[in-house]
């Protein structure tokens, strides 16, 4: 009998050599780099097409035209583009920004105080997001046209179609206002601010650190309302996608097999059907926590919440490029990182990506 | 003696825009420890036939029989729970295409030994070692490499043999096969034939074998079932297949090419709206009378 096929894989199972993985990291380092030097072009260009002055914004408008002239060859505008482009990139690599015209404070510092803030707010929407979504979905693709699926819809309906501020109004105004079950817009009572050292710029990881739990719960306090709110729409958008993907899988034929077995339903869906949605998961995950990085200016505007978002809006409202432009690369930067960050996972999970 | 199994009056319906829709009308037959073959086009209803047997019609399909016995015990009037007992266990099926009926993120080994383990309370490791050693019945070669491998890195026939390892390693009496092999090269073909063959004898099992291959079914089967739009038409021996007198079956066995009489030209497959509703050639199933392994028609 031949069994020739036996051999025909054998290579392709041997563990990776070392050199290999190299070849790997390089390929990943590359894109990376292609990626980021895009993103600073694009990014440089935007801050030169933009219909605003940067001399005027500096010197102000009854600045003489000496003084106009001296601040145009300083910002080295006189040279010409492609060098000013090199310079933005040598400077952007040292990680200096260049000064906020509105803290008057280096955009690196800035960027330090204002991204761990939404970096917190995002993080813990995110994880309601996938905790409450990903069951949801599960059941309501399970369920399929059941009273639970309906529910589920409904849900997700709302979350798609609500303006994020009303619901955000209208939650500070029931559970602040009216219940006084969480605590106002910020990130802290003003008592409790800057009690704790600040070694992450995370309130709730710094309290954790300093093991000052009254920080730490009025923290929560503050933190539940707004990053509820976000964690609502991503729930809307994680626990959609989870049900159509489970609908696909159960669909497949190792579904009958598993229960030809003579499995439970419930290692059936969870075992089987749910270890290949994962996969297909983490893309939309990473998306949605990308998405909710790069800072919900309007849920950070009404929760006074002094994240990225409504750094970079204000500085746009303001003519301060030097914090858009900062903002802009650390939030494109985000997203690279997250997206590299899922393709790892995305290998781990799935054993033909390797 | 009693019967493997018997069915009575099996009917499958699903809901259809313009009403249901029957994808097997009224069928009987038993199975003793015999090697039975069920054959028809597709559409016939041949699967259905063996995913009733195992209560794997999923809703909105229903399912409606008098009686559906594994040694006597009706199967439908067991809990879903019980069902899950005999399900790998008691009965087993092979499924159609081994690359798409094995769980893509799920290790070969693992797969397996979730099998055996569910229905014998063993550990971790002799559920390893069983699994190896069915590896190993089913003719693969490194079965240490396998345990440890993914399904997408095996190849057709390699597939195929682990899906009989599967769902043999629990020991279940009755093993339905649903086209195992249509998806396989005509030259892997024959080596899982006669692999899931000779396991399936050495057991002393029931085999279901359901192709729409008239030679194959002939080779290792005792018996046919020729089923026609969801009723069985004609019931033969294997060995005397050529004797069938069913006009549709006749039509199978002319459109096939033969080494020794070679023909001109095949002839086409005629069909006649007046077999669905015609009772079988056979005579009626004479339902809960034992069948002779291999003899009785």
């Amino acid at each position: 009998m031949a069994l020739s096929d036996d051999t025909a894989d054998g290579e392709r199972q041997r563990k990776l050599p070392f050199s290999a993985f190299l070849k790997g990291a390089w390929q990943v380092l590359w894109t990376v780099l292609i990626t980021m030097i895009g993103l600073l072009a694009v990014t440089f260009i935007i801050g030169r097409v933009m219909p605003i002055d940067p001399v005027l914004s500096v010197v102000g408008e009854s600045a003489s035209q000496a003084t106009y002239d001296a601040a145009y060859k300083e910002l080295g505008l006189d040279k010409p583009l492609i060098t000013q482009f090199l310079l933005f990139l040598g400077n952007v690599l040292q990680g200096n920004f260049g000064e906020s015209l509105l803290t008057a404070r280096p955009v690196s510092q800035d960027l330090i105080r204002v991204f761990p803030a939404t970096l917190e707010l995002a993080t813990v929407g995110i994880i309601i997001g996938i905790v409450l979504g990903v069951p949801l979905g599960v059941v309501a693709a399970v369920k399929q046209n059941s009273w639970i699926d309906h529910i589920a819809r409904v849900i997700a309906l709302i979350g798609y179609s609500m303006p994020v501020f009303w619901i955000g109004l209208i939650g500070l105004l029931v559970l602040y206002g009216q219940l006084g079950w969480v605590s106002g817009p910020g990130r802290l009572d003003i008592f409790y601010v800057d009690i704790v050292p600040t070694v992450t710029g995370m309130i709730l990881v710094d309290s954790l650190l300093a093991r000052d739990m009254d920080v730490f719960w009025n923290a929560v306090s503050h933190i539940i309302l707004p990053a509820g709110l976000l964690a609502y729409y991503s729930l809307a958008y994680i626990s959609r996608m989870t049900r159509s993907f489970m609908l696909e899988q159960l669909e497949q034929e190792y579904i009958t097999t598993a229960r030809v077995k003579g499995l439970s339903e419930r290692a059936v869906i969870w075992r089987h059907a749910f270890g290949n949605v994962k996969v297909p998961l983490i893309t939309v995950i990473a998306l949605s926590y990308a998405g909710l990085l790069e800072g919900s200016v309007l849920t950070e505007t009404i929760f006074s919440w002094p994240g990225i978002g409504s750094y970079i809006t204000t500085g746009l409202l303001s003519a301060d490029m030097n914090a858009v432009l900062g903002g802009t690369v650390v939030v494109g930067l985000v997203f690279v990182c997250l997206n590299i960050f899922s393709d790892l996972l995305y290998k781990f999970f799935d054993p033909r990506a390797k | 003696m009693t019967n493997l199994l018997d069915v009575e009056n099996l009917t499958v319906e699903f809901p259809t825009r313009t009403g249901p829709f029957e994808a097997v009308r009224d069928i009987s037959f038993s199975l003793g420890r015999e090697r039975l073959g069920i054959v028809g086009e597709s559409g016939s209803g041949k699967s259905i036939t063996g995913r009733s047997i195992l209560r794997l019609i999923r809703p909105p399909g229903i399912l409606k029989a008098n009686r559906i016995a594994l040694e006597g015990t009706d199967l439908q009037t067991l809990s879903e729970k019980q069902m899950r007992d005999v399900r790998g266990h008691k009965i087993s099926m092979i499924m159609q295409d081994p690359t798409v009926s094995l769980n893509p993120v799920m290790k070969i080994g693992d797969q397996i030994c979730e099998a055996y383990r569910l229905h014998a309370k063993a550990s971790k490791a002799e559920a390893r070692a069983k699994t190896l050693a069915m590896l190993e019945a089913v003719l693969i070669r490194d079965p240490e490499r396998v345990f440890n491998a993914y399904p997408h890195e095996m190849s057709g026939g390699m597939g195929q043999r682990i899906m009989i390892a599967m769902m043999l390693i629990p020991d279940p009496q009755i093993l339905i096969a649903d086209e195992p092999t249509s998806a396989l090269d005509v030259t892997v073909q024959k080596e899982v034939l006669e692999i899931m063959d000779k396991l399936v004898r050495e057991r002393g099992m029931g085999l279901i074998f359901i192709s729409h291959d008239l030679n194959v079914v002939s080779t290792f089967c005792d018996r046919v079932l020729i089923m026609y739009s969801g009723r069985i038409v004609e019931t033969c021996r294997a060995d005397a297949l050529h004797e069938a007198k069913h006009p549709y079956t006749r039509g199978l066995l002319n459109s096939l090419p033969q080494l020794e009489h070679p023909v001109d030209r095949l002839q086409v497959l005629q069909r006649d709206d007046a077999w669905r509703e015609a009772a079988s050639v056979s005579g009626a199933v004479k339902v809960g009378a034992a069948v002779k392994s291999g003899k009785a028609v």
